[in-house]
């Protein structure tokens, strides 16, 4: 393709939850700038924009990806997933969604986007985990409001909900 | 669960702010919009951690693309003024270096520019000449260092007061031991996920000041902020957002840059907008001190303590940053923890080093405390080989002695902190946990057990920090005190209710709990109550006291919110009598309806009833015009300091007892937690889903700093937790759930009957496991994080020459 | 923290990723998962002329194997490996530390050329090809070589690759009867980089042992048939060759000592696993 120069803005095309959309990008600036300044997809959250904290885990083609580690122009031509993707409809919660609210799994949901989208991907393909697993799958995440103990819980009730045939539509 | 009926309180209902975060639908400072033409702004900041500023050339930042403005310590000087220093000492604090940095990440220049990127780009193009200084880092080194923080200064110790309560020298003269305990607190910080955001905007024509900022209070700091900027209180107006991405106190640290960037504004001439990044965050927003105690108790030979004395120094870092030296002095009044000790002696001294200034933190001035203290409970009982649980017991408060006033005023509102010690001990599986011990032991591996029992203070009294002056300075500056709680409810022509408040939540749910105080009042459900909780001082109801610390919610704005609703209820209820043709009294609310007492079908909807003062107020007598209440609540206990020092800092005093087992691996010295028991009393439980996420999510924040987190620097004053590979925040994998265990004894002193609750585990649990770890490794000097490094020495050999 | 001004070019081509190379003399920075890259980045500590993403290149991605060696091509994240249906029957040592390279979540973007591209000396990919004593397949326009992962650690995020170089793929040789593998690692958190990390293959002749976290590279060493005290001895010798880093998490004692112990644990598991 061609070189796309420093000081001009080009234009990133992706799909956001099922919908095309774009915008201009210059080569440096960030998916989460991008998603959050230029589409004003504001669900997914900056934290520390070094790849630690997960707030803004997203999905791009079918794959967990931080967007703070992303450059916008890399997900040109991609299909994105964020957490604005996730209820099936407004006012309504997706079952893990809804498993986060009944166990007070998030105080001030800062980092909540984030968790979503990793445990709503975990889960698809992984129905039967176990708490440690869990766990382990979430260590790419961090929390300060609520010790984790109800994020567990939640995620625990949603894939047994999954499990049971409860589902999202 | 969502429940059908009330009472509302004491259920986990699902909150009412959750559908929103869950969708990707907050409103977080950095999701609203801003006004178009609205400019971003980076700063520049320092990398020493003490030098002369020698010269800035901004020339070339000036002339980079996309830059309207630049700000250094000259601009900022020119339009303000130093932010009030809370002690008596020749100390200026600006939110920009002026002359000299003091702290690796000190704000240096402003680069107010189009965007972020343009604005980072010509931060590189200034050039900063600096003559390095000798940094002082260490705080006890600080107290006679040649090196001094501020010009005037005869030392880095900016405060140092001494106060004593009954007859501490005859108490340690007559007692039978004393035994000591040499505490080095770490930094730290509960480093909230989402960082400081601020926009501003100056209007010339007036000379006044709009900001929106993610600030949480006190806003005892918005006159300080409107002080600083050079205008009244009434012409800086100062906003908050309606959702914050966590605080814990930290976001209080925020306001130097509303300042800040309010000035870049008002030189740029247009609206300007900073979010700090996660580095600036770690770096240079605010921690909690760090303290040096030394803390000796006078004990009798079963280990009953009859006196205390503190000798404590806590480094605010380079300048004393308001409300500073408040974490020394908010526990002054309960310095005896939970203990009955009639005999104390405290020296405070506040001394300044080159770091990062500190401010409220989760815990706030408990963790420095209640490090002490418990371990010196422990030390108590290894060297007078008594059970250490034992030692706690002779000296708990005892049950019938509530509201129990401690030696230094404080006034402990109620509890019974025996039976709540054995109820913990017998629910939390105590023996059994013993008997793991034991059984590790026999295995050969390093396990032990800890305990801890503090006093959880809720509720700050406004005046407590005076207590760093003299009663003469405090006579000339006048009287501070109370806690002005205040809650709005309204009707509105529909008949709906809306709740006010200024409390300024964090993710704490305030707007669940709001709903459920009003509806429980008027008979209705929560979701028909809207609870507004973004906060605008032009436009609410606020006093000094408002916003979110102290773990005041519950307690006092809960009252608050209350009292208001009742009010609403008794003027409905005299508009209901003449339809329902009985007295007001006999009028009761339920069920969306207002009826007669024990005549359920003589009844009017809510809705009917409450929109009548809009549209037919002559029908009503005026007393039942029922529109907007708004009420300013101030518990009568929180008094000033009396002459003699005595302070009622803080109006609720919950209770926790937490024991656990810890395993330290023997090659590693990684520390396990093998299991954690904590047992709260916080008065009236409002939402128990909510209270068991206060205890997680301080417990998950007390164990970073138990065995994680630490703002380090080194010897010569480079910070060296910069990023969160550094400041290792503990993860799912780091954090086990903690058996909670409650006991209810209502406050005499709120109207709900609640306390708080939100803090207590960061001043209870960094103590205990630190005592499960000495009593594994049979140590007695051991201080935090309690990291491999620092644990090593006592489990590795001497290594063997190469 | 956000970065400088770069082109950006997204490679259709190896031969259009190695005319860029050539070209910019050491100013570009190629961009694989941008696991490492991107905060360097952010951060301003990597100031590339031109990015130059190698994702989308048919070439480089894929696994396979050729005859007793598993090739993983440049585009291969992380998770891709790990997820490899044969990767446990093939080589059972990567099966082991894999899942310790970062989180899930990272491991998602993050590809195994680049994390051994970074050298970081605590990761596990790079101490994982020294242990198996894998190789480095460098390409430029010119033409290709295989540099052995002894050689190509040269050192703190220092290696074998010229400026013009492409890692175009790495290779762990496969798992060979009658070896046994061990691994062990200790961080703060579950994720973080190792303070030391021990990785063990144990044969007829010896057990290799790799350590990675404690000097500026991975190091390893063969300890043939010792055991008891004399294994100790070696050991402790070794611990004190390895220049032994210090930093805020760990004293150079400190990982001196993991070495002997972690060194030992891994030594006999990995004998035990043979057995």
């Amino acid at each position: 393709m061609p070189r796309l120069s420093a000081d001009q803005r080009h234009c990133v095309r992706l799909t956001l939850n099922g919908r095309a959309v774009e915008g201009e990008a210059e080569p440096r600036m960030l998916l989460t700038d991008f998603l959050r300044h230029v589409i004003g997809a504001t669900g997914t959250h900056v934290g520390c924009e070094h790849g630690v904290c997960g707030a803004c885990t997203i999905e791009i083609d079918g794959a967990l990806a931080r967007a703070c580690l992303t450059l916008a122009v890399q997900a040109d031509g991609t299909s994105v997933r964020t957490v604005e993707g996730l209820a099936p409809e407004p006012g309504r919660l997706s079952v893990l969604q809804a498993a986060f609210r009944r166990h007070h799994a998030l105080q001030c949901g800062f980092c909540t986007p984030g968790i979503l989208m990793s445990l709503d991907h975990y889960l698809r393909s992984h129905p039967l985990p176990t708490e440690t697993d869990v766990r382990e799958f979430l260590g790419g995440h961090l929390c300060r409001c609520t010790g984790y103990v109800p994020i567990i819980a939640a995620a625990l009730d949603a894939a047994e909900r999954l499990r049971n045939g409860e589902t999202d539509a | 669960m969502t429940a059908e009926t009330g009472p509302w309180l004491g259920q986990s209902i699902e909150r009412v702010e959750d559908v929103a975060l869950l969708s990707g639908r907050g409103r977080y400072f950095d999701d609203l919009g801003v006004r178009p033409g609205t400019l971003q702004a980076a700063i520049l900041r320092s990398p020493h951690a003490h030098a002369v500023i020698k010269s800035i050339d901004v020339t070339a930042a000036r002339a980079a693309p996309g830059v309207v403005a630049v700000l250094t310590g000259g601009e900022v000087t020119a339009l303000s003024v130093s932010l009030v220093v809370g002690v008596r000492a020749p100390i200026q604090c600006w939110p920009i270096a002026v002359d000299r940095v003091r702290y690796v990440g000190e704000p240096v220049a402003v680069v107010v520019a189009a965007d972020r990127y343009l604005a980072e780009d010509a931060l590189e193009l200034i050039e900063v000449e600096y003559d390095a200084l000798p940094a002082v880092i260490d705080p006890t080194a600080a107290l006679d260092s040649k090196v001094l923080l501020h010009d005037g200064l005869k030392s880095n110790v900016a405060s140092d007061r001494s106060f004593r309560y009954g007859d501490p020298e005859a108490a340690f003269a007559s007692a039978a031991h004393r035994i000591a305990v040499d505490i080095h607190y770490p930094r730290n910080s509960c480093t909230p996920i989402e960082t400081y955001g601020v926009v501003a905007e100056y209007e010339p024509g007036d000379d006044s000041y709009d900001v929106l900022a993610n600030f949480m209070g006190p806003f005892s700091l918005h006159p300080v902020m409107a002080r600083s900027l050079k205008v009244p209180v009434n012409r800086f107006r100062l906003r908050t957002p309606p959702d914050s991405g966590g605080s814990f106190g930290v976001k209080q640290g925020v306001f130097p840059y509303v300042v800040l960037i309010a000035l870049a504004a008002r030189i740029a001439g247009r609206p300007v907008k900073w979010v700090e990044d996660r580095l600036e965050h770690l770096a240079a927003s605010v921690s909690a001190t760090n303290r040096v105690t030394r803390l000796e108790a006078a004990v009798e030979r079963d280990g009953r303590i009859t006196a205390l004395a503190y000798d404590q120094i806590d480094d605010v870092g380079a300048h004393i940053r308001a409300p500073e030296p408040a974490t020394l002095y908010r526990m002054l009044g309960n310095l005896t923890g939970a203990y009955d000790i009639r005999h104390m002696s405290v020296r405070n001294r506040v001394v300044l080093t080159n770091k990062t200034p500190s401010g409220l933190n989760r815990g706030f001035g408990g963790p420095q405390v209640y490090y002490a203290l418990e371990r010196l409970m422990q030390r108590i009982a290894v060297e007078l080989k008594h059970d250490p649980l034992d030692v706690i017991r002779r000296n708990l408060v005892p049950a019938n002695a509530f509201p129990y006033r401690t030696a230094s005023g404080g006034l402990l509102d109620s509890g019974d902190y025996p039976a709540a010690v054995e109820m913990a001990v017998n629910d939390g599986g105590l023996s059994e946990l013993r008997a793991r011990r034991d059984r590790a032991h026999l295995e050969g591996r390093l396990y032990g057990i800890g305990f801890t029992a503090v006093v959880e203070p809720s509720v700050s009294n406004m005046g407590y920090v005076t207590a760093v002056l003299t009663a003469d300075e405090r006579r000339k500056a006048g009287p501070k005190n109370g806690a002005q709680a205040t809650a709005t409810v309204a009707i509105d022509p529909g008949g709906g209710v809306s709740v006010h408040i200024a409390s300024v939540p964090q993710g704490q749910g305030h707007r669940t709990v709001a709903a459920q105080i009003a509806a429980d009042a008027l008979g209705l459900k929560p979701q028909d109550i809207r609870v507004i909780s973004d906060f605008d001082s032009a436009r609410d109801a606020w006093s000094i006291a408002s916003g979110n610390y102290s773990s005041r919610f519950a307690a006092a704005v809960g009252g608050a919110i209350h009292i208001a609703a009742m009010r609403i209820k008794d003027k409905l209820a005299r508009g209901a009598a003449a339809q329902l043709n009985v007295p007001a009294d006999q009028v009761e609310f339920t069920g969306g309806r207002a009826r007669a007492r024990g005549n359920p079908d003589n009844a009017v909807p809510f809705a009917r009833l409450a929109a009548a003062s809009h549209w037919a107020p002559g029908t009503l007598p005026e007393d039942a015009h029922a529109l907007r209440e708004t009420v300013f609540w101030t518990p009568p206990q929180l008094t000033p300091p009396t002459d003699t020092d005595e302070i009622n800092a803080s109006l609720c005093h919950g209770f926790i007892f937490d024991f656990c087992g810890v395993e330290v691996d023997r090659t590693t010295g990684a520390v396990r937690i093998d299991k954690y028991v904590t047992m709260h009393d916080c008065g009236r439980v409002l939402h128990p889903g909510m209270v068991a996420g206060q205890i997680t999510g301080g417990f998950a924040h007390a164990l970073g700093a138990a065995v994680y987190e630490e703002f380090a620097y080194s010897p010569e004053g480079a910070f060296l937790s910069g990023t969160f590979a550094d400041y290792l925040v503990p993860t799912p994998t780091e954090v086990p759930a903690p058996v909670i265990l409650h006991m209810e004894t209502p406050s005499p002193f709120t109207p709900l009957g609640a306390k708080g609750v939100a803090e207590g585990n960061c001043m209870s649990t960094p103590a205990c496991i630190a005592n499960a770890v000495a009593d594994a490794l049979g140590i007695a000097e051991i201080d935090l994080p309690l990291s491999p490094k620092r644990l090593a020495p006592f489990l590795h050999k001497p290594e063997p020459k190469p | 923290m956000k970065p400088a001004r770069f082109d950006y070019v997204r490679a259709d081509s190896l031969a259009e990723v190695h005319d860029v190379l050539a070209a910019e003399c050491g100013e570009a920075a190629v961009i694989a998962g941008g696991q490492s890259l991107v905060p360097l980045l952010s951060m301003r500590m990597a100031r590339p002329k031109v990015v130059l993403d190698i994702m989308r290149i048919p070439e480089l991605a894929g696994i396979s194997l050729d005859g007793d060696t598993i090739r993983v091509g440049a585009a291969v994240r992380q998770a891709e490996l790990l997820a490899w249906s044969q990767l446990k029957a093939r080589q059972p040592l990567l099966a082991l530390t894999l899942p310790w390279v970062g989180h899930a979540q990272t491991r998602a973007r993050g590809t195994v050329c680049g994390s051994v591209a970074l050298a970081d000396p605590s990761a596990e990919i790079p101490l994982t090809l020294l242990a198996l004593r894998g190789e480095v397949e460098l390409s430029t326009k010119a033409g290709r070589r295989r540099v052995a992962a002894e050689d190509f650690f040269q050192g703190l995020m220092s290696t074998a690759r010229a400026d013009d170089e492409l890692i175009e793929a790495i290779r762990f040789p496969c798992g060979r009867p009658g070896e046994g593998h061990a691994f062990r690692e200790f961080a703060r958190r579950h994720g973080d980089f190792a303070i030391v990390a021990c990785a063990a293959v144990a044969d007829g002749k010896g057990v290799r042992l790799a350590v990675g976290g404690v000097a500026d590279r991975p190091v390893a060493r063969t300890f043939a048939g010792l055991g008891g005290s004399m294994l100790g001895q070696a050991l402790d010798a070794f611990a004190h060759e390895l220049e032994a880093r210090e930093d805020l998490h760990a004293t150079a004692a400190y990982r001196r000592e993991l070495v002997r112990q972690l060194g030992r644990q891994v030594i006999e598991e990995a004998r035990r696993c043979r057995a």
